[in-house]
């Protein structure tokens, strides 16, 4: 049994193959979660913009991304885009599928955010003169982070898990070079020290957010 | 002859969609004086007070605040509004800072001090208020009196030329209330210009040059503060002293 699932042998072999994905998927999360973030916080602005040449547009934008399965994004691109006559290689693909999904996901988090923070923050900022960006800078944008922060930390969480998607257009993260190294080796342990990996390295991340959650609810007694 | 007035207001005129708050206010406040405003619920007090440094527009009429003329779209509004203080009843300071780093905020980032010049204007703005030993302290862990107190540091910091006062003591409990009074009465002593909605009426009657009544979206009647609450001209100013004295 522990010769199938955990053969000490075939993790030696394995290894080298499997720690270059677990390298491409941590560089694929340093790409993605920033640029979801970036991503999000520009939506989430350009919501607080009144005019409803931006409101639906940005409406529509969101729903969109959100409605739409991220696998299906992800496929779409990779095998549509070169008849567009534009060839980006996997990795591209999915940098561009998730700053689309989870920078729509993002957004939502920093606008219900943005609202959760009293008029009166603004209102006394601008009465001493701050434009209406140092307002939302300086004062609105840090205690929405901090208000929203379990929820960026729980979306995080998902991003990180969902680059293992990048494997079905042969990006090799974790999960496809464990595939790949289970295939040569004709057996199931490679799959399993993916696994442990996505649980070490996720595990921390689900620690830290239950303290925020406990704190945040702590907070609202 | 009169000093030019250092707040003149003409006919404002303000509606939110299908109600109509102000009905043709005119106001003109003299420098150094203090102007107390009451009324009832909803007769527009909060509004006039917006609509004077802008955070409400008026949807018609003039506002010329020290010279400037505050609802012409070329004036630099950021800069117009260092020149007139704001006190909200909820005191609204920023939870996420200091005392100091409250006070400090706009020194910096729109009067363009350097940070240890913010610090020695922040600090002196505390001492003003008494709370020079509460500068590291933040909102959550100071009395609604010590915020408030704050909050009106945060303003005199700037050097306003006019200070507007909504309603600065309804929040408080009643033996925090002398405190951020006894500031604003040392802020008329220093001579600054101040336009208070409050219900305060002590302090109106030793405090005030002029009260003014509003109702219904229109100055009724005003005066000096024992002619306004002794001998009201208007049966409407009567009532509604009669009431809050009644309290
Ligand atoms: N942003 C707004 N949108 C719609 N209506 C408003 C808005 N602000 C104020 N009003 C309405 O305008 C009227 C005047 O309000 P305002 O706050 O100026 O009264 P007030 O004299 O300050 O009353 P109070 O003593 O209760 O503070 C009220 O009927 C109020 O509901
Ligand atoms: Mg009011």
């Amino acid at each position: 049994m522990i010769q199938t699932f955990f053969n000490v042998e075939i993790i030696a072999a394995a290894w080298p193959i499997v720690l270059s994905g677990l390298l491409n998927t941590v560089l694929l999360s340093l790409i993605v979660v920033p640029l979801g973030l970036f991503g999000g916080l520009i939506l989430a602005l350009l919501a607080s913009v009144k005019s409803p040449w931006v409101r639906w547009p940005l409406m529509a934008w969101v729903d969109f991304f959100r409605a739409f399965p991220p696998l299906v994004l992800l496929i779409l691109l990779f095998a549509g885009l070169p008849f567009a006559g534009l060839e980006l290689g996997g990795f591209a693909c999915v940098a561009i599928a998730f700053f689309l999904n989870t920078g729509s996901y993002y957004g939502e988090i920093f606008r219900a955010g943005i609202e959760s923070v009293p008029q009166g923050q603004v209102e006394a900022g601008r009465s001493t003169g701050l434009s209406r960006l140092q307002a939302m800078g300086y004062i609105v944008l840090p205690q929405a982070v901090r208000n929203v922060l379990p929820d960026l930390l729980s979306n995080t969480l998902e991003v990180v898990k969902l680059t293992s998607l990048g494997s079905v257009v042969a990006v090799p993260e974790l999960l496809y070079q464990a595939r790949q190294a289970q295939s040569l080796t004709y057996n199931p342990t490679p799959i399993v020290v993916a696994a442990v990996i996505y649980f070490l390295m996720l595990w921390p991340l689900v620690r830290l957010l239950s303290r925020l959650e406990n704190r945040a609810l702590a907070g609202r007694r | 002859m009169t000093p030019q007035p250092i707040v003149d207001a003409r006919a404002i005129h303000k509606h939110f969609g299908a109600l109509h708050v102000l009905k043709g206010v005119d106001l003109k406040v003299a420098e150094r004086e203090l102007v107390f405003v009451i009324g009832p619920s909803g007769s527009g007090k909060s509004t006039l007070l917006r609509c004077l440094n802008r955070l409400e527009e008026p949807s018609s009429g003039s506002i010329v605040v020290d010279g400037i003329d505050m609802l012409d779209p070329r004036t630099d509004i950021n800069h117009a509004r260092q020149r007139i203080g704001m006190v909200f009843q909820s005191f609204n300071l920023y939870p996420h800072m200091t005392a100091l780093g409250n006070v400090t905020l706009a020194l910096r980032k729109v009067a363009g001090k350097s940070r240890a010049e913010a610090d020695a204007l922040g600090h002196a703005a505390l001492e003003r208020v008494g709370l020079a030993d509460r500068a590291e302290h933040t909102p959550g862990q100071l009395s609604g009196g010590q915020q408030q107190r704050v909050a009106i540091a945060r303003s005199i910091a700037l050097e306003p030329r006019v200070m507007l006062f909504d309603e600065p003591t309804s929040a408080l409990d009643p033996e925090l209330v002398g405190s951020v009074l006894a500031v604003m009465r040392s802020l008329r002593e220093s001579g600054m210009t101040m336009i208070v909605v409050s219900h305060e009426m002590g302090f109106a009657r030793n405090a005030a040059d002029r009260v003014v009544f509003m109702d219904d979206g229109l100055i009724v009647e005003q005066g000096p503060p024992a002619a306004i609450f002794e001998t009201p001209a208007h049966e409407r100013t009567r009532a509604f002293i009669g009431q809050i004295q009644r309290h």
